[in-house]
């Protein structure tokens, strides 16, 4: 039990990494990984939160399939995610205002970080329980925010953009960065067979 | 945005000049994720357009009744059920398709293109106006999704559609089919997009979710002063 939950983490970290794998994520990947400190910020919310949310939508899950209206999953899923994100912003707001400054501007952009719908999603796919849900979920957020980590420390170095052919300034070459960096990842596939 | 524009730019502006993915940098992971094979690559394409122009249509026509604080939600709201419809649609008549586009079908809700879209021109334009915008951001994210598709499945796999053109030759670079080369040839098809418009001022370096979050910001912070 135990080993599969730890092999469940390592697949989501390095094999089935949400952002640089299986293309969950893009959006914030591009788009906050251009400093160190708002990436870790992003990632450790997008932790947060996918944790938490799959810790709610397993059980409607449940509810839903027991009164047998489980094509629901998409807009109920959505609903909660939605809800749960502004409840954590508030909740932060008032009683954790260190976190909150830390983490709070992120959270917004998390409703449409496909992440964490995805691995709701994904979770009841598998059929996994609750507790390996729950790991999976970890998991992944932890994969998430490996891989923003690595991005932004790549960005970094990447400011003289003098360098590049113009059509490339930008977006492209970030891409191109992200390429090589899956080239890299794609050697842990195959792990576990 | 085509502020002074005639009716038709409404509807031409997706292709090139605000591509949703290429320009606009927004729904970039089903870009990625789905083009392995043109047929994928057209079927995310086309679904995602049909659930973009019934929710830009029902978004503007409620636009006045729905309470600004309550908008984003109840847009998410009008979107999940069009995915639904669209989810169970591609069920029950292609689910070969359905089944390879998986998990991304669902995701069409969270595709910032849609509730982009929703927050930057449904929400201030009439029904027919936005109609003609969703019919535009459709074909210009189907056509990025299909020329993308293209590319990668005749390097990858030497096919188009299915149909043998390189493989008669060489072996495909089956790289092309993996994540690795999805980023790649974005890139490149990014960088196509940047150098035909050929408007410096265009390119950002910032993707277009961002711009909802800042404007979602500034509206906050214009409240609480």
């Amino acid at each position: 039990m135990l080993g599969n939950l730890v092999v469940i983490i390592i697949s989501m970290v390095l094999v089935n990494n949400y952002p640089l794998a299986q293309f969950l994520g893009i959006c914030p990947f591009l788009g906050v990984s251009k400093d160190l400190d708002s990436a870790k910020g992003m990632g450790w919310a997008v932790v947060f939160v996918m944790v938490v949310a799959t810790a709610a939508t397993w059980p409607l899950q449940q509810v839903l399939n027991h009164f047998g209206i489980g094509y629901l999953q998409t807009v109920v899923f959505i609903l909660v995610i939605a809800f749960l994100v502004q409840l954590i912003e508030m909740f932060m707001k008032k009683s954790m205002p260190a976190l909150y400054t830390a983490l709070g501007v992120y959270l917004p952009l998390i409703t449409t970080n496909c992440t964490v719908l995805g691995v709701c999603i994904s979770n009841i796919d598998n059929n996994y329980g609750y507790i390996e849900s729950l790991v999976n979920a970890f998991g992944a957020g932890l994969g998430y925010l490996f891989g923003m980590l690595l991005m932004a420390g790549v960005r970094t170095k990447l400011v003289d953009e003098e360098n590049f052919p113009s059509p490339f300034r930008g977006f492209p070459i970030v891409l191109v960065t992200a390429a090589i960096m899956s080239l890299g990842f794609m050697g842990f596939s195959g792990m576990f067979s | 945005m085509a502020k002074e524009g005639s009716k038709l730019q409404y509807l031409t502006n997706g292709i090139l000049k605000e591509n949703p993915s290429l320009v606009l940098v927004l729904g970039t992971c089903p870009t990625l994720a789905t083009t392995s094979s043109v047929t994928n690559g057209f079927g995310m394409g086309i679904s995602a357009a049909a659930v973009l122009i019934c929710s830009n249509i029902v978004i503007s026509a409620i636009r006045k009744l729905v309470p600004d604080k309550v908008r984003i939600p109840c847009y998410i709201t009008v979107i999940a059920g069009f995915v639904t419809v669209v989810q169970l649609l591609l069920q029950a008549y292609v689910p070969t398709l359905y089944s390879s586009l998986g998990l991304y079908i669902p995701l069409i809700v969270v595709n910032c293109i849609i509730l982009g879209r929703a927050e930057m021109f449904a929400n201030k334009h009439t029904v027919f106006e936005s109609a003609l915008d969703g019919i535009g951001m459709g074909l210009g994210f189907t056509l990025t999704l299909v020329v993308m598709g293209s590319i990668r499945e005749i390097l990858g796999a030497g096919t188009w559609l299915g149909i043998p053109l390189l493989s008669k030759f060489i072996p495909g670079m089956g790289i092309f089919n993996l994540a690795p080369g999805g980023f790649f040839v974005f890139a490149v098809v990014m960088a196509c997009a940047h150098w035909l418009t050929r408007d410096k001022s265009k390119i950002r370096d910032t993707v277009g979710e961002m711009d909802l979050f800042t404007e979602a910001q500034e509206l906050k912070e214009k409240k609480e002063a």
